[in-house]
């Protein structure tokens, strides 16, 4: 069997590991961006916008460098070069420029020899501003009379797309119930518990530039580094340290770390710039408010005809993701069920709100809850199950979808199975007491994005192995560990590829100068593809050892084989040792650097027409949950009591930590559904800190029962696909599924607040006894 | 700003420090002594990730002037591994997965701390309330009860 194949299992594959970085985290030890030591670094600030759309008449920085200390002070005029994360989109500067869009956005910054200093100096800042309209919403936006926040976007919309993909009047025509609703949902956000930060250094002398910063994607920051600040790339390092969570806002380059590179260039020096709690929400990237209009047709056994979906999202003052998330809300519509036809209409509309971008299951989460939801509802008009409407749905791989979507395996069969069983759905589903109540749903996501944002020719995955004189093998990847456990995982497909104990290795990741280039931790494509990169670089240095054990025991490669740091001559007594096969390997030229490289199979990157890399991967996780709900009908409180979720991750690598993503990502879910939302009084924030923007404590949330499904993928490493993404936008449906059961309110706003589920209990009671005074006065006349 | 000489016990060491009368333990922590293990998460008491002990009972460094805790004794999460050797709760948060970004941890495991010597054996309801302040964005807080009960189990 090949190396890598799935079913291969033993010495460090499917053992639950603890982090090879955890020890650094409970003690205390770890060191991210705030805790770099940087003594003599200047404060960096930032001054924000306070108006929500405005011309920029004028800045006066004078009275700020005047004052003793201040030994930079940059607006947009420093930086004439947009930036932003899709090619084709780049309309951002770090520092505003002409314009502003939204409150809080960047418009000068300072460095200062300390923090008083600092804040002092953007007071003394004087801004002239000329207010213009401001829209706060996609209708006002979109008004024919508005102003445009692009000059280069009529009508205020970032990007439309229309996919139709087999024939969906036919499958609509042919279906035996059509029904259609409209769903609407809070804006949310990531809420990563570091606040962000940059440490930038400016070394004057030689007109180079090393920041620190709390990325997920190193490489992006590096380009866009380059491109802002007009310096050659061999002239930037970027080195990222632990970096406390990202869901997806550190994805693209923040403007701040533009400004703390910009202030140490003008500065002469370090800075560092650290955000405050209300800052890093203001700089947000979260998910867009979304409106959808969701049409489905069902054959009365259940199989799915034909799809319609209109999806408006709000996706605040620049581009950022925005083409990016408009396209996987249609394209993720397929590759869950079967289905046989759609039409898609996306609007992706600009507003003058702090931008939106990717947050964890990118796109997919709110289109996924209207989805199920409806489906859910159209099963129990049919009289079916909700778990036989899914089965009567099931893709059987290999399956390619109509928009293009390469299956290779699909483990939900038997999720839906496991959460049924583990549940008791069957025994306790519509029979619970008044206030308690059962839902369930699927979900499904990209293992890594087959195509990359920049289409270079490279493989999408390298990583490097060095093997030295002291025995030890140092992993080099540029994947980005942001809590996830990647490099855990690196290091344990390494080990069991060479059949060699964990602590022979040592992962060294994301500098630069050191590592090798990656494209990050986003789209769940780490495990995947850096995953099959790190096999083929063990394979490699394994292919290395066995030759050089075969030279220095004078026999044939073919008769050698390893058992772990043994080498030995097949059949016979005659070994190396674990020094002595390093010397051996180590002999003819010194240290051994290896190196192994993956891409993306070409069938997998998805189809022709216009947007169809969004939404292509090489494997794709599922997973299925059902969901138990107490609702308080006098308050409105509903109650999560417990989740039980099955994930199909192809081959969990490290079970440990497919349980911890699986289970954060169901709450993540649980957030967006039950409390969280921004909120915004003319484009201010009103819940940038943690108590306003409610995250659910550790008092309110549920025991969550995680089964792991495996059904190996043949592109997947040992068969693995993702794990941290696939299980959260299912939490959603189930949840509103549950609170149907409980109370008979179908909700199709989201979140369930107390708030929003009293409404609509007090609307149905009112209802409710208007009904009965028509009956008795109807009863009365008669 | 006028400073005092603040005479405090840090992690069993006493230390008099000049200490600006509006400092706050965070500060004086972090940027004083260097003891970056207490995290700043928020812009005041509002995420638990700078939760410190302060004569045994959990606090939040990032509302606490440091002057308040003259002669008082100070614990972070640097005090708690002896000699090498990790803490029961410490052990516990990194093998089963308490930990993900780890930015929270440090909090988390202190509060944990003054739960488990205030009461040694407690109930899944005694630890979601003792840690009700402390947030944690990653774990979905499954694995962090689980590393608390197992502590408390290795403790005895």
């Amino acid at each position: 069997m090949k190396p890598g194949a799935p079913g291969v299992r033993g010495v460090a594959v499917g053992v639950r590991q603890p982090l090879i970085d955890g020890v650094e985290k409970v003690t205390g030890r770890a060191k991210y961006t705030a805790d770099l030591p940087a003594a003599g670094a200047l404060v960096g600030a930032i001054l924000r916008s306070p108006a929500a759309h405005a011309t920029i008449r004028g800045i006066d920085v004078s009275a700020a460098l005047a004052i003793p200390g201040v030994r930079a002070v940059v607006t947009g005029a420093d930086c004439d070069i947009a930036y932003g994360v899709i090619p084709i989109a780049q309309n951002e500067f770090p520092l505003a420029r002409e314009r502003v869009r939204y409150r809080g956005e960047p418009v000068a910054a300072v460095a200062a020899v300390d923090a008083a200093t600092a804040r002092a100096a953007l007071d003394a800042i004087v801004l002239d501003f000329e207010p213009l309209p401001a829209y706060f919403d996609d209708a006002a936006a979109r008004a024919p009379d508005a102003v445009l926040l692009h000059a280069n976007k009529p009508g205020n919309v970032e990007r439309e797309v229309d996919h139709v993909f087999g024939d969906p009047d036919a499958g609509f025509a042919a279906a035996d119930l059509v029904r259609e609703e409209r769903f609407h949902y809070a804006e949310v956000t990531h809420a990563m518990m570091e606040p962000n930060a940059a440490l930038a250094e400016w070394d004057a002398e030689r007109g180079r530039l090393t920041l620190h910063s709390v990325t997920q994607v190193p490489y992006y920051v590096h380009l866009a580094l380059a491109r802002c600040l007009a310096l050659d790339e061999s002239r930037i390092r970027v080195v990222k340290p632990f970096v406390g969570g990202g869901f997806g806002h550190r994805t693209e380059t923040l403007n701040f770390e533009i400004v703390a590179a910009l202030l140490a260039r003008a500065a002469g020096g370090t800075v560092k710039l650290e955000l405050s709690r209300e800052e890093s929400f203001l700089t947000h990237r979260g998910r867009p408010q979304t409106d959808i209009r969701m049409k489905i047709g069902l054959a009365r056994d259940g199989a799915i005809t034909a799809v319609d979906a209109e999806i408006v999202q709000r996706g605040g003052a620049y581009a950022g993701y925005g083409l990016v998330t408009i396209l996987y809300a249609g394209a993720l519509l397929h590759a869950l069920y079967r289905v046989p036809a759609s039409r898609y209409r996306g609007v992706r509309v600009y507003a003058n709100t702090p931008p939106n971008g990717a947050m964890r299951g990118h796109g997919s989460v709110d289109a996924r809850h209207a989805f199920e939801s409806l489906l859910d509802r159209m099963a129990g008009e049919l009289g079916l199950d909700p778990f036989a409407v899914r089965r009567a749905n099931l893709i059987v791989p290999p399956w390619r979808t109509i928009n293009d979507l390469q299956v290779n395996s699909c483990g939900l069969g038997e999720c839906l199975d496991i959460v049924e069983r583990a549940s008791r759905w069957r025994e306790r589903r519509g029979r619970l007491p008044r206030g308690r109540g059962l839902g369930m749903a699927c979900s499904h996501y990209v293992s890594g994005s087959a195509k990359p944002v920049h289409w270079t020719g490279e493989p999408h995955a390298v990583v490097q192995l060095k093997l030295d004189f002291d025995g030890a093998v140092t992993v080099l990847t540029g994947a980005s560990d942001i809590g996830q456990g990647s490099s855990t995982l690196i290091a344990q497909v390494a080990a069991e590829v060479l059949a060699l104990p964990l602590d022979r290795f040592r992962v060294f990741a994301n500098d630069s100068a050191v590592t090798p280039k990656d494209n990050g931790s986003y789209s769940s494509r780490v495990s995947f593809m850096v995953g099959n990169a790190a096999i083929r670089a063990a394979d490699a240095l394994r292919r290395e050892l066995i030759q050089a054990a075969a030279r220095k025991l004078e026999v044939a490669v073919e008769d050698v084989e390893a058992d772990g740091e043994t080498y030995r001559v097949r059949g016979t007594d005659r070994e190396l040792g674990w020094k002595d096969v390093v010397n051996a390997a180590l002999e003819p030229s010194g240290t051994l650097s290896v190196k192994g490289a993956w891409s993306t199979p070409p069938e997998t990157q998805g189809g022709k027409f216009r947007g169809a890399a969004v939404g292509s991967s090489a494997g794709f996780s599922y997973a299925a949950q059902v969901v138990e709900v107490a609702v308080d009908e006098e308050t409105g409180e509903v109650r999560v009591e417990r989740v039980w979720v099955a994930h199909d991750c192809g081959r969990a690598i490290n079970p440990l930590a497919v349980e911890g993503q699986v289970q954060g990502s169901v709450w993540m879910g649980m957030g967006q559904a039950l409390g969280e939302e921004t909120r915004y009084h003319d484009g201010l924030h009103l819940r940038a800190n943690m108590i306003d923007y409610r995250i659910p404590t550790i008092a309110e949330s549920p025991p969550i029962e995680t089964y792991i499904v495996e059904a190996p993928d043949p592109n997947g490493p040992f068969g693995a696909k993702e794990a941290g993404e696939g299980a959260l936008s299912g939490f959603l449906p189930a949840l509103t599924s549950a609170i149907a059961d409980a109370t008979g309110i179908a909700l199709n706003e989201l979140p369930a607040t107390p708030e929003h589920l009293l409404a609509a209990i007090v609307d149905r009671r009112r209802a409710a006894q208007l009904a009965a005074a028509k009956a008795a006065r109807a009863a009365g006349g008669a | 700003m006028p400073k005092r000489i603040l005479d405090v016990t840090i992690n069993g060491t006493r230390r008099e420090d000049a200490v600006a009368d509006s400092t706050l333990l965070l500060d004086y922590l972090r940027e004083q002594l260097g003891l970056t293990g207490t995290k700043r998460g928020c812009d005041g008491g509002e995420c638990g990730a700078c939760t410190v002990l302060i004569d045994g009972e959990p606090a939040l460094a990032c509302i606490t002037l440091a002057a308040r805790c003259e002669g008082r004794r100070v614990e972070t999460i640097e005090s708690l591994a002896r000699s090498g050797r990790m803490s029961a709760l410490q052990a516990a948060f990194h093998e089963k997965l308490g930990t993900q970004c780890g930015f929270c941890t440090p909090g988390m495991i202190m509060a944990s701390e003054a739960l488990l010597r205030r009461d040694p054996h407690p109930d899944e309801a005694a630890i979601r309330a003792a840690l009700g302040g402390n947030i944690c964005r990653c774990t979905g807080y499954v694995k962090i009860i689980e590393s608390v009960q197992a502590a408390a189990e290795a403790r005895e």
